[in-house]
């Protein structure tokens, strides 16, 4: 009996290919888009981790400058001689984006730190060599990259993070000109009995716990949220066409089901079956998708990598591998997003009388009573996503208001399009015109699942793309306002320092130490910078809230400007006080945005800042020049400073920028993608519907109108509510897009990003949408055009 | 993991399959190292610094305490230099490693720690005038050879000592040089044996205050075991009338072990005993670490009347460092009485 029902449930795809393709295509684009993203995200947090791993952090308490990036070796050697199980490390980049290098000290690091033993204590490499510089170590795919960076010879060890070189400590100084430097030590868990504290010895360290975690973690948050909503609403858009397509399938086989019932088989046997099937073409759809995404990953990551690593340095494999995680996930992902689909077809033939009617409920023809229900229930859950999003705070309450936001609004589409389709059919004076907007309303519930997708897609694209752009504007305003100053300006000298002061006025409008200092802030990480408050802190830079006259209260020393990061941590706004040393408080003066960083920052004015923290005096200097070529010329003959002393502003600017832009090469890829999943939707909607609509125009067609009239009517309607649903689309995207901005990126990163509206992008995009739609329309309705006359015919003779 | 990469230093440095090339390798060719010279005549303050033109060298003081409690100690400081090539350099390309054994030992507990530091950086080193040995925190030093104090700590237990002698210096084997096998292997060796000592011991019971006696070794080769020798068993005994006796055997796979002894009498006048002379037989065996080691000897050199029963103050003296082996505080009796210090190596 198994085999006979078996067969019964597959006859129907075999006379329904369409269907099938539309069922396992649908599947595949939503795993794959989902699994792609998933797969890029694995491997990027595989990378940090074992970037991490490799220096140590989140394993070992770290000691890190207070000031500047990096140490004299004197301090490590002051800890040691103090007793204290230190290991230096020194990181820097390679010359011509080859890389980072990090340079460790095999015999003091603790732990696995160097991978010189393997587990059972064997060498694994010729330490002498690597004591001795000839040898340095590189994940295994990037041994002769990183052997033609560096010269050396690279050694493939497994445990080495991507884009990193591992070498000894005294190879690393000697590659990155940085004599007896260290960047950090690594603090090994045994420490002998009585030692001196660690800030009595070495002052100039601090000590960071390995619990604190990485950074790069935390500042590559943002980016990979990023992906993951794109993965995630595009697997929604997917799981609408496999939703269609298998509701579609159930409702066409209630006769196959009643026939089966008839002949004895137990529903229970019927329902199995069906589960059975959904799971197994969930499987295969799955299976594709992950191939897909695998394949996806492959052409998006190296962009990500280059991205990740221009915008946070931060080094990504630019291989995908193959990982259980999201190989697992997106399996999983499909079965339930499949058996979802199903879940209420399912229900329904579960309850299905013996002796109901056969004929296929009209799906199409769904009545009024139900699309007031979906109003009914897409009101509700608008309405919780305005009360989460208002009212609730977290990032669980954002990313559920955002769900009930998505979802209401799909589900609100076609009741909206309905009353659309009826105004304009209210406005029509043309018989034809007439039935063309009634013929309309009535496919929008059976081109209602197909719309929505558009919508979401269309949606999600205006969102993202919105937030992207956003950011980008704001990133660039704030580069402005960060990178005001020409030129940037290193020296090693007080008498350097005096001289770039004494620069004349008609060469340097104004000269802005850089000091800073890090610092814990009423129990919060901070940077404290002492600066000094001219014309460019009053005028360039943008303060997102402040007290009357901020920069005056800074300049008297009694007040302070904070990041946005710092005030939502500490909740403080401005206005408000700040205790920087136990009983000294000053004003806080003003709030200023600060992207992409994870830590607090205080800025005072030059004597405040001079008064509360020992820092030496000033070494970075900011220099305001109308002409910033002459300047630099200047500096570097008359004050013999060498070129590398000399940082044009515009370079760091320009090469900023160019990172950021990378990031969008995967967002429009991104969009690419989504809109084709949508569009397809779109046609196997329609490519369905077409076949059912005969009866609804073989009338038309009989009254004289012609099949290439009524084929270019089929595109013209799939154009028209496509633009309706593009247009309401709009709103939904920029709701998005606020909802991202503004509730969780505040939550899960502590900044607010400004809304910027881009129309120009929106236009293209609703282009864009419809030109999804037209292609979508383009196969069907030729065949509308080329329906043969016989079965037009034919519906009269068979008129039920 | 200092352990382990020491195990690779030493290991790289000393041998490719140490198996077969004496305990830590210290049977390994020599290739471009300075080769002890019996020519050679040592110069004091100098040669109680480093000799970097030689592969191995190293500064053993061990001391035989007793506490204000009148029970047994003793300590261990012991600073090894090993070089993968000839020379010294400054910065971190320097081809010399430094590391360095502390222990402290009672009837019952043994406490160890290790160090290890590049060479060239600062880190660790040794001057000879005035006299300095340290790594990190660990030091051994003083205005001159005589006068010294010593110090170092663990994660469970640290020393400090004041040693002081008058006694003069004495060189093992003819004028310092010390043969260690039938092939020829040799060292340049000579010691400090008779430091009075006074100090502070602090274990986890507590701090105690301790005097008693110290045994300064000092020792540089480049191959001082030849290729077949295994390991050794080395004493440094101190009697109750003053006398005092080094002894040491190298074992070789099926054949009689290589023994030298030098005997140092009350006044400080040197005789030397080579090969054969002097026997040492295990009379009890002990499990330690997972291995079994002679806790207990029988030491016999007949030519001055001496036939003593020693046994270790704590069998359990295992050092559980890179390379490990057995060093630890013995009690002496049979035809004289007294305290000493044995170190065995090269047990399996």
């Amino acid at each position: 009996m198994t085999g006979a029902l078996a067969g019964a449930l597959w006859s129907y795809w075999r006379r329904a290919p369409l269907q099938l393709v539309s069922v396992l295509v649908g599947l595949a684009l939503a795993t794959a888009l989902w699994s792609g993203v998933q797969a890029i995200n694995a491997e990027a947090r595989a990378s940090y981790d074992a970037a991490a791993r490799t220096l140590g952090e989140g394993q070992f308490d770290q000691l890190v400058p207070r000031i500047g990036k990096d140490l004299d070796q004197e301090v490590y050697l002051r800890l040691r001689r103090a007793g204290w199980q230190v290991s230096p490390v020194i990181e820097g980049r390679l010359a011509q984006g080859g890389g980072r290098i990090v340079g460790l000290e095999p015999l003091t690091a603790p732990g696995n730190l160097v991978p010189v033993t393997a587990p059972d204590g064997t060498s694994t490499i010729d330490l002498a060599s690597f004591l001795q510089g000839t040898l340095a170590l590189a994940a295994p795919n990037e041994v002769r990259r990183m052997a033609d960076a560096t010269g050396l010879d690279v050694v493939a060890m497994p445990g080495v993070a991507a884009g990193i070189v591992v070498m000894d400590i005294g190879t690393a100084q000697k590659l990155l000109d940085r004599s007896a430097r260290i960047t950090r030590m690594v603090v090994s868990p045994n420490q002998p009995t009585k030692v001196l504290p660690i800030a009595t010895i070495a002052p100039e360290v601090l000590v960071r716990a390995a619990s604190d975690g990485s950074d790069v973690g935390q500042l590559t948050g943002s980016f990979h949220l990023n992906l993951t909503a794109f993965g995630l609403l595009s697997f929604i858009v997917g799981l609408f066409i496999v939703h269609g397509a298998v509701r579609l399938s159930f409702e066409q086989r209630r006769g196959l089901v009643r026939s089966l019932r008839a002949m004895g088989t137990p529903m229970r046997a019927v329902v199995v079956g069906m589960a059975l099937e959904i799971v197994l073409l969930a499987l295969i759809g799955g299976t594709s998708g992950i191939v897909l995404g695998y394949v996806l990953a492959g052409l998006l990551l190296p962009d990500v990598a280059a991205t990740l690593d221009g915008l946070y340095g931060a080094s990504v494999a630019d291989q995908v591998q193959l990982r259980a995680s999201w190989i697992v996930a997106g399996l999983g992902m499909a079965l339930a997003g499949a058996l979802a689909a199903a879940a209420s077809g399912l229900w329904r033939i579960a309850h299905l009388p013996v002796l109901a009617s056969a004929l296929p409920q009209a799906w199409v023809g769904r009545g009024s009573r139900q699309m007031r229900s979906l109003a009914w229930i897409a009101f509700v859950l608008l309405i919780t996503a305005g009360l989460s999003l208002g009212f609730g705070s977290g990032l669980l309450m954002g990313f559920g208001g955002l769900a009930c936001l998505l979802i209401g609004a799909a589900l609100a589409l076609p009741p909206l399009l309905q009353a659309g389709v009826g105004w304009f059919g209210r406005r029509s004076r043309s018989v034809l015109g007439q039935w063309f907007w009634a013929d309309t309303a009535q496919q929008v519930p059976g081109l209602g699942l197909a719309l929505m997708a558009l919508m979401l897609a269309t949606a999600t694209n205006i969102g993202v793309s919105t937030m992207v752009s956003s950011f980008r504007l704001t990133f660039e305003a704030f580069l402005d306002q960060r990178l005001a100053p020409e030129l940037f300006v290193q020296v090693e000298t007080e008498a350097q320092a005096l001289a770039i002061e004494g620069l004349p006025v008609a060469l340097v409008s104004e000269v802005l130490p850089l000091r800073s200092v890090d610092a814990r802030v009423m129990g919060q990480d901070a940077t404290v910078f002492g600066v000094r408050v001219g014309k460019t802190y009053q005028q360039d830079w943008q303060l997102l809230s402040h007290v009357p006259d901020p920069w005056r209260t800074v300049q008297s020393g009694q007040g302070a400007v904070i990041n946005e990061q710092l005030s939502y941590r500490l909740e403080i706004g401005a206005g408000g006080l700040l205790e920087l040393m136990p009983g000294h408080s000053v004003l806080v003066a003003g709030i200023v945005a600060d992207y992409g960083n994870p830590v607090g920052q205080v800025i005072l004015e030059e004597q405040a800042f001079t008064a509360l923290y020992s820092a030496p005096s000033p070494r970075r200097f900011g220099l305001r020049s109308h002409d910033p070529d002459a300047l630099r010329r200047v500096l570097l003959s008359d004050l013999g400073l060498p070129a590398g002393a000399v940082t044009d502003q515009r370079q760091i600017k320009s090469f900023s920028l160019e990172v950021f832009d990378r990031t969008f090469s995967v967002t429009a890829a991104l969009n690419v993608l989504t809109l084709g999943v949508a569009g397809f939707a779109m046609l196997m909607s329609l490519l369905t519907l077409g076949a059912q609509r005969l009866p609804q125009v073989a009338p038309v067609w009989a009254m004289g109108v012609t099949r290439r009239y009524l084929g270019w009517l089929e595109l013209v309607r799939a154009l028209a509510l496509a633009g309706l649903t593009v247009v309401l689309a709009l709103p939904l995207g920029l709701a998005l897009a606020w909802v991202l901005l503004a509730v969780v990126n505040v939550e899960a990163f502590g900044w607010r990003l400004p809304f910027f509206l881009f129309p120009g992008a929106y236009l293209a995009l609703a282009l864009a949408a419809c030109l999804a739609a037209f292609c979508a329309a383009l196969w069907p309705a030729w065949r509308m055009s080329r329906v043969p006359p016989a079965q037009l015919l034919k519906v009269f003779a068979n008129d039920r | 993991m200092i352990a382990r990469c020491l195990i690779v230093v030493l290991s790289w440095i000393m041998a490719e399959g140490a198996a077969a090339q004496g305990f830590g390798g210290l049977g390994t060719a020599a290739e471009g190292f300075a080769i002890p010279d019996s020519s050679y005549r040592m110069v004091f303050p100098d040669d109680h610094g480093p000799h970097p033109d030689f592969r191995i060298e190293w500064w053993y003081l061990t001391a035989n305490l007793t506490g204000q409690d009148g029970a047994s100690y003793g300590v261990q400081w012991t600073l090894f230099r090993s070089a993968f090539a000839p020379g010294s350099q400054r910065g971190w390309t320097s081809p010399q490693i430094w590391f360095a054994h502390a222990a402290a030992t009672s009837a019952n507990a043994h406490y160890v720690a290790e160090r290890v530091a590049r060479g060239g950086i600062g880190q660790a080193g040794v001057t000879a005038q005035p006299f300095e040995a340290w790594i990190d925190d660990w030091r051994l030093y003083g205005a001159d050879f005589d006068t010294l104090k010593v110090t170092a700590q663990g994660d469970d237990f640290s020393y400090d000592l004041d040693l002081k002698t008058n006694s003069p210096l004495v060189l093992h084997g003819k004028n310092g040089y010390s043969v260690k096998s039938g092939q020829g292997q040799a060292s340049h060796y000579y010691s400090q044996p008779a430091y009075e000592v006074s100090g502070q011991l602090n274990l986890p019971s507590g701090p105690i205050k301790v005097t008693g006696h110290a045994w300064l070794d000092r020792e540089w080769s480049s191959q001082p075991l030849a290729l077949d020798q295994k390991g050794w068993d080395w004493f440094s005994i101190t009697l109750e009338n003053g006398q005092r006796l080094m002894a040491f055997q190298l074992r070789s796979d099926g054949r009689v072990p290589y023994t030298s002894a030098t005997w140092i009498a009350a006044d400080g006048e040197v005789q030397t005993y080579g090969d054969g002379q002097v026997t040492m037989d295990p009379i009890a065996m002990s499990d330690v670490a997972g291995k079994v080691v002679p806790t207990g000897w029988q030491l016999k050199l007949p030519d001055r009347g001496v036939d003593l029963n020693v046994k270790a103050l704590n069998p359990s003296a295992w050092m559980e460092v890179s390379v490990p082996y057995w060093e630890g505080p013995v009690l002496v009796d049979g035809s004289h009485a007294g305290v000493g210090y044995l170190e065995m190596t090269g047990y399996q």
